[in-house]
């Protein structure tokens, strides 16, 4: 019997964790995963709207046994309300794209309509496009406009919510 | 009532029947000493160091199975305080530990014994508060008294700034708690109980594999009748040492790196594990994918981050042992018959007797292992024993003949030398009936040797015994078997005090043994002194510990025997 290594294989997994609003309930998270050695792949928090609650939208990825004790630890937490792991999650992570003017916008546009995005701000010599999308697509959104030589580009990390 | 914060302190310890404080003042922390001052409900015991008042709180915890309490200053007394509460809180020991800081106003700016403790002390307890204001003080405490007690105990920290020990507010203590984000499971499932029943019942060669949760959850008299009525052989870690009773027939010892050969053939034979509030520790496991490798494992603890972190199980049961046994009793009464487990309590009755727990003693030189039976022999139930870490805790572990839990008192999880005198201690304030006896090595005991004037001067009459080797012991154990005898900075033989006088200059007595007739004399006398006491035994120096799994070996696979 392979006790000792439940499964080999990585896997992605978006938490929401709900917890209590409070000072330093981040750095109790974010040590949590530095003290244990998890990953972290994207953290967003912002309040529950109209309670003392914030939710944490966090990216990991480990194993089946690493991803069980993430869980675990996670709920062990006392300012931890809950931790949502499975069942259905709408998510959605945000890109801005900075652009330079001089270069050619031909598909832009299309491109922008297939990521849900929009051109955010501009100035005088560049453009600033916004895109909001799952995190596969934000990765394939990325790659696409670098064909337009951007000078800039920022993530926001995922935000999920279950449904 | 309008209380400053350093009065809500007293009175949020009275209201939690504290009976003594541990520590040492400081700055940030002397508004709340004045009040100790003006206050007689707890006594307040000054330590000469502040990881010694940790661990004189946590002693105390070990012997009572209530929380301890202790106080620093801000910055290096808290500072001091971080190995005491990393000890606590690897071994699941009740604390609340209060620390001064400096005022509001200055924190972030690097002032003077300015330090972020709870940054530090994260890590390193159950949870940790700041407290930023007077008005939340009742609740923060009565909160960190209810986490440090409640589901998996620990160790709690409270941070208070001194502007926020003299600020005013209304005080008013919550008679009961609910907080909606801790809420610990305390009742077993009750279907999940009934399979484990049934798959005990099914089982041939069932070993209850017994931890430190069934001592914290107080659930030994269970244990010892769940063992005897199904006749199910047991195993103890070093924290559930004294569980079942070393007169148990069906205790087959410790189990792991120095385990009995008969506990760890169990485990490595057993076709059924029911795990009784251990956590799997390397030190037990050894090898992971060799351990208990025919067996399926059932799982009962309070804490499910606990379970499945080191080994996947097969039955899980989160909850109270003491409750999950009470629900458990009569249906293993009616399903499970002890007849059957005849052959395999036989098969490790052999083992036993192939490879008992033994030494062989001698008559010129005192043996270490002699010296720790004979105490046996001598005070047995009378005394509480406390350890420091090496060889000497080791041999603790495997021959005193510890009947009850809450008898040893041992640095488990974090292993830290320099904890055995002021847990000793703490034991003695917790058990002052009892005769409070620390067992440690010749490096171990200079830790914390500064106790001595704590001792002496609030007469707590400790009785250590140094099992002087002139060596770290355990370290140069491993140089001998692994690093071709090279001891690398273990000889203490060359540098070592006199540690009759040395007692004797802090107003206690001391005794040098050379003999089994002096150490006989020494210890009589220690017991009948009533002042804290130094025994310094010549033992045998190169005596290691045996039998052994070496680091991330098999248990089955064992050094039985020394072959240099
Ligand atoms: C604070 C601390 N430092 C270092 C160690 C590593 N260590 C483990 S056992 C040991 C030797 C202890 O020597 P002694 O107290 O004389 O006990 P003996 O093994 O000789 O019985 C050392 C150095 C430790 N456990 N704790
Ligand atoms: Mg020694």
């Amino acid at each position: 019997m392979m006790r000792a290594n439940k499964q080999k294989t990585e896997i992605r997994r978006v938490l929401s964790v709900i917890v209590t609003n409070e000072d330093g309930v981040l750095s109790r998270i974010s040590g949590l995963f530095a003290g244990r050695g998890y990953n972290i792949d994207s953290l967003t928090v912002a309040p529950v709207p109209e309670t003392d609650f914030s939710r944490l939208t966090i990216v990991t990825c480990g194993n089946e046994r690493v991803l069980e004790q993430i869980v675990k630890q996670l709920h062990k937490l006392i300012p931890t309300y809950k931790v949502i792991e499975s069942g259905e999650f709408v998510e959605k992570e945000m890109a801005l794209v900075k652009i330079p003017l001089n270069e050619d916008f031909n598909g832009l546009d299309a491109m922008l309509k297939a990521y849900n995005g929009t051109i955010a701000n501009s100035g005088a010599d560049f453009i600033v496009v916004m895109v909001a999308d799952n995190a596969k697509r934000i990765d394939n959104f990325l790659q696409a406009i670098k064909k337009y030589n951007p000078t800039d580009m920022v993530r926001s990390g995922s935000v999920a919510m279950d449904v | 009532m309008d209380l400053n914060g350093s009065q809500m302190v007293i009175e949020a310890l009275r209201r939690e029947n504290v009976s003594v404080v541990f520590g040492y003042p400081g700055g940030a922390i002397m508004n709340v000493y004045d009040e100790v001052y003006k206050q007689n409900y707890f006594e307040h015991i000054l330590t000469r160091h502040e990881q010694a008042a940790i661990h004189a709180a946590d002693g105390y915890a070990r012997a009572s199975g209530d929380v301890g309490v202790a106080f620093v200053t801000s910055g290096p007394g808290f500072t001091n305080a971080v190995t005491g509460l990393a000890n606590a809180y690897i071994d699941s020991i009740p604390m609340v530990v209060i620390s001064g800081q400096v005022p509001i106003s200055m924190i972030g700016t690097d002032a003077f014994q300015e330090i972020d403790a709870v940054g530090i002390s994260r890590p390193c307890v159950k949870h940790n508060y700041l407290v930023k204001d007077a008005k939340d003080l009742p609740r923060i405490l009565k909160e960190a008294f209810y986490i440090a007690r409640s589901g998996r105990p620990g160790p709690v920290h409270v941070d208070i700034p001194k502007d926020v020990t003299a600020q005013v507010a209304k005080f008013s203590y919550p008679e009961k708690i609910t907080m909606r984000t801790y809420k610990p499971t305390y009742k077993g499932n009750s279907r999940q109980i009934k399979k484990v029943v049934d798959a005990i019942a099914n089982s041939n060669r069932p070993i209850l594999y017994v931890g430190g949760g069934a001592v914290n959850s107080g659930a030994s008299e269970l244990v010892r009748e769940f063992a005897k009525m199904t006749g199910i052989p047991a195993v103890e870690t070093l924290m559930a040492r004294g569980v079942l009773g070393d007169k148990n027939p069906l205790l087959m010892g410790m189990v792991g790196m120095h385990g009995c050969y008969s506990a760890n053939m169990a485990m490595s034979e057993a076709d059924l594990m029911i795990a009784f509030g251990p956590r799997f520790d390397d030190r037990v496991t050894g090898k992971l994918s060799e351990f208990a490798k025919h067996a399926k494992v059932i799982h009962v603890d309070i804490d499910p981050s606990s379970i499945g972190k080191i080994v996947d199980i097969d039955f899980p049961i989160v909850g109270d042992l003491k409750n999950v046994l009470i629900d458990m009793m009569p249906l293993a009464k009616d399903k499970i018959d002890s007849n059957k487990y005849q052959a395999w309590r036989d098969l490790l009755q052999r083992y036993d007797e192939i490879h008992p727990l033994e030494y062989s003693d001698d008559k010129g030189n005192i043996k270490p292992q002699w010296v720790i039976q004979r105490v046996g022999e001598t005070l047995g139930e009378k005394a509480i024993i406390s350890t420091d870490v090496g060889q000497h805790q080791m041999w603790t572990a495997q021959f005193y003949p510890f009947d009850r839990p809450r008898q040893f008192i041992t640095s488990g999880g974090l292993g830290t030398m320099g904890f055995g005198f002021p847990a000793a201690i703490g034991v003695k304030k917790a058990k002052p009936e009892k005769i409070s006896i620390n067992i440690t090595g010749d490096g171990s005991i200079l830790m914390n040797i500064q106790e001595l004037m704590t001792a002496y001067e609030s007469k707590i009459p400790v009785i250590n015994i140094i099992l002087n080797n002139g060596y770290l012991g355990m370290v140069r154990q491993w140089q001998t078997f692994f690093y071709d005898k090279r001891y690398a900075s273990t000889d203490l033989s060359n540098a070592q005090p006199d540690f009759v006088k040395l007692a004797e200059s802090f107003g206690g007595l001391g005794f040098r043994v050379e003999t089994k007739e002096e150490f006989d004399r020494a210890l009589n006398e220690a017991v009948k002194s009533n002042v804290v006491c130094m025994i310094d035994v010549n033992v045998d120096r190169l005596e290691d510990v045996l039998p052994m799994v070496p680091a991330g070996g098999t248990l089955y696979n064992m050094i039985l025997e020394y072959k240099g």
